[in-house]
C-alpha cells in the first residue's frame, strides 16, 4: 500500500472512531464538547492533531468500564493489566476486536518468518495479562502449532522445547535469558534445540542483551511491541531486518509528542509515543500516551514494507529517574552491565536520599564463572566494582555506588522486569 | 609445592557462611582451616580442608561463586620469632605477600600465605629448606 493511501485510510477510519466514540463514550463527548468539536470537523488524519489525549489516569477514574464503547452484550473478553498504583486498567474485546488482534499478532510472526509449519511456544504469562492469549490467538490464527507454555515449570519447558523441536518462541526477554540459564545447567546445549525466531516483548530490552540471547539460544530475536490498554503484543513488530518494529498503522495510529508540552514532534525525534486506535470497538483510545520513549522512522524498509517504523523503546517518561537533577534510564544502566561478561545480565538500581542529597546505588550479580582465583582479594573486587562504577559514571553522567551481589540474589521476572526500588520520600 | 584453598565470595549478609558451610558438612568435607577477609559489603571466605577439588565442585553445583587459590603452606616451630624469620626470608627475596593466616596443626603451627610471584616464592622455600606442606599431606587430614 502507498503512503497516500495509507492516509486516505487513516483519515477514514479515524472519521469513523471519533464518531463512534462521540456517541457512545460520554467522557470522549464531553471532552470534545468542551473543545467544541464535532466529528465532522475530522475528516484527515492530520485532524488528529486537534484532538485531545488520554492518560492512564483518564483509565483509572474511570475505572472499571467507563471508557468502553460497546455495549456488555458484545464484549467477549476482558484483560487487566497491572495496576502498580490504584485499580488495575480493564480492557474489553469484541469478537471484532480479538480478530483484528489475532490477524495483527500473525503478521508480526510472518515478519519472524515463522509459517504454519512452525511449532511455536508462548511463554508470556496466560490470565488477565494479554501477553499469553494474545500471542497464542495469533500462532492458530496463522496457523502454525501452539504450544501455551505459559511462564513457570521452565525445565520441563525446555525439555519440550527440545523434544518437540519447538522453532518459535514468545516471551520477555529476561525470560529468554532465564531459559538460556536454566539450559546451561540442565546440561542442554543451543544445538540440541531447533529453535529459530524468539518474539520478545513486554519490557524494555536493549542491542546488547539480544546479542546475548540470540548467542545462547541459537535463534534470532525479535522485538514484539504492545500495551494492553491499545490492544495487546501486535502493534509493533520487527522484520529479518531487525531495523526498528513496523506498526500495524492501519489499526494503531501513532504520534511522537512532547511529554511536557504535548507538541507533536517530528519523524525521527525521541519523545513519548501517542496511539490511537483506528478500528477497536471495545474500548477505543483517542491520542492515548504510553509513555513510552522513542521515535518515528519513516521511508521503506530494507524488507519492502512500507509501514512506519519505531525505534526501540529508549525508557519509559515515568520510569525516568531524576537523580540529582539528572535523567537516569533503566536501560542505560543495562547496556553497562551487559557489556562487562563479569556480571550477569540482571541489576536493581536503588536511589535513596542521604542528608539531602540522591544517592543511587547499583546492585549487579557476579557471574559463577568469572569468579576466578584472581579475585581471592578483596582488593581485586574492588577493582572489579570500580571498573563498573567508572562506566557507569561515563554514561550516566552522575555517579553511583556499585554493589556486587552472590550468583543467583537478584530476582528473575518472569513477568515485566521490576529494576528500580526509589526509597526517597519526596 | 603449593596446597590448593578454597576462595568464596560472600554477601556480608545473615546467613551466607552457613549456606556454605552447609554444602560442605552435606558433602562429607573436612575442614582445617577457615578465614574471612571482609569490608562493609562483603567477604572473601578462605577455607583449607581435605579434597578441596571435590568441595570446590560441590560449592559450584550450589550456584556459589567458588574459586581454586594455589597458595603457600609452611610448617613453623612452635618458638617466638618463627613467623617473623621466615616471612623475612621472602621480603628479602623481594617477593610481596597478599594475605596471611596460620592455624594450628597436630600442635604445628602452619603458615598459609598467597603471593604474585609463586615462582620466586618456591625457589626461596627450596634454597632455605623451608618444611612445607604439599597437596597429597591435605588428604590424610580427611
Amino acid at each position: 500500500m502507498s503512503r497516500d493511501e495509507m492516509s486516505a485510510l487513516q483519515g477514514k477510519r479515524l472519521h469513523k472512531i471519533v464518531e463512534y466514540v462521540y456517541h457512545n463514550v460520554p467522557f470522549y463527548r464531553h471532552k470534545l464538547q468542551e473543545m467544541d468539536i464535532r466529528p465532522d470537523d475530522i475528516q484527515t488524519i492530520e485532524d488528529i492533531r486537534k484532538l485531545p489525549f488520554t492518560t492512564k489516569k483518564d483509565l483509572r477514574d474511570n475505572y472499571p468500564f467507563g471508557l468502553q464503547a460497546a455495549p456488555q452484550s458484545e464484549i467477549i473478553r476482558v484483560h487487566a493489566s497491572s495496576g502498580t498504583t490504584g485499580n488495575p486498567t480493564i480492557v474489553g474485546y469484541t469478537r471484532k476486536d480479538i480478530g483484528v488482534w489475532s490477524e495483527c499478532m500473525a503478521r508480526c510472526l510472518t515478519a519472524y518468518g515463522i509459517t504454519r509449519d512452525d511449532t511455536f511456544s508462548v511463554a508470556y504469562g496466560y490470565g488477565l495479562f494479554t501477553g499469553g492469549l494474545g500471542a497464542h490467538y495469533g500462532v492458530e490464527h496463522l496457523g502454525a502449532s501452539v504450544i501455551p507454555a505459559g511462564t513457570g515449570n521452565t525445565e520441563k519447558h525446555l525439555k519440550l522445547i527440545r523434544d518437540l523441536g519447538i522453532t518459535g518462541i514468545a516471551c520477555t526477554p529476561s525470560y529468554a535469558l532465564y531459559l538460556a540459564e536454566t539450559m546451561e545447567t540442565m546440561g542442554i546445549k543451543k544445538e540440541d534445540l531447533k529453535l529459530r525466531a524468539g518474539a520478545f516483548g513486554a519490557e524494555p530490552w536493549t542491542e546488547s542483551m539480544r546479542k546475548e540471547i540470540e548467542d545462547r539460544l541459537g535463534l534470532k530475536g525479535y522485538n514484539l511491541y504492545g500495551l494492553s490498554e491499545i490492544m495487546g503484543p501486535c502493534v509493533s513488530y520487527e522484520c529479518q531486518e531487525q531495523d526498528g518494529s513496523h506498526i500495524c498503522e492501519d489499526h494503531f495510529y501513532p504520534e511522537v509528542i512532547n511529554p511536557v508540552t504535548l507538541e507533536s514532534l517530528p519523524n525521527g525525534q525521541t519523545g513519548e509515543l501517542v496511539f490511537t486506535t483506528l478500528t477497536k470497538e471495545g474500548m477505543p483510545l483517542l491520542r492515548y500516551r504510553t509513555r513510552d520513549l522513542c521515535s518515528l522512522m519513516p521511508g521503506q524498509c530494507g524488507c519492502g514494507r512500507t509501514s512506519i517504523r519505531m525505534s526501540r523503546i529508549e525508557g519509559r517518561s515515568d520510569d525516568m529517574l531524576i537523580i540529582r537533577g539528572i535523567n537516569v534510564f533503566p536501560s542505560q544502566v543495562e547496556s553497562v552491565v551487559l557489556s562487562m561478561p563479569e556480571f550477569a545480565p540482571r541489576y536493581m538500581l536503588v536511589v535513596d536520599r542521604v542528608n539531602n542529597l540522591d544517592t543511587l546505588q547499583v546492585q549487579v550479580e557476579l557471574r559463577q564463572e568469572y569468579f576466578t582465583a584472581t579475585f581471592d582479594t578483596p582488593a581485586a573486587i574492588n577493582e572489579l566494582e570500580k571498573r563498573l562504577a567508572s562506566k557507569l559514571k561515563s554514561v550516566l553522567s552522575i555517579s553511583a555506588k556499585v554493589q556486587l551481589k552472590a550468583p543467583g540474589t537478584i530476582e528473575r521476572s518472569q513477568g515485566k522486569s521490576a529494576h528500580i526500588i526509589d526509597k526517597r520520600k519526596l | 609445592m603449593t596446597i590448593h584453598q578454597l576462595s568464596v565470595f560472600l554477601e556480608n549478609t545473615t546467613g551466607t557462611l552457613v549456606q556454605v558451610l552447609r554444602q560442605l558438612k552435606k558433602a562429607n568435607v573436612q575442614l582445617v582451616a577457615i578465614t574471612i577477609a571482609d569490608t562493609a559489603e562483603y567477604g572473601i571466605l578462605r577455607i583449607v580442608c581435605a579434597e578441596p577439588l571435590r568441595a570446590c565442585e560441590v560449592l559450584k553445583e550450589a550456584g556459589i561463586a567458588v574459586a581454586i587459590s594455589d597458595v603457600f603452606a609452611l610448617e613453623l616451630d612452635n618458638k617466638p620469632g618463627c613467623a617473623s624469620d621466615v616471612i623475612d626470608l621472602f621480603s628479602q627475596a623481594g617477593i610481596s605477600i597478599a594475605y596471611v593466616y596460620t592455624f594450628l596443626y597436630g600442635g604445628k603451627g602452619i603458615l598459609v600465605f598467597r603471593t604474585d610471584n609463586t615462582e620466586l616464592a618456591r625457589k626461596t622455600i627450596a634454597e632455605n629448606n623451608l618444611p612445607f606442606i604439599a597437596e597429597d599431606a591435605l588428604a590424610q587430614w580427611k
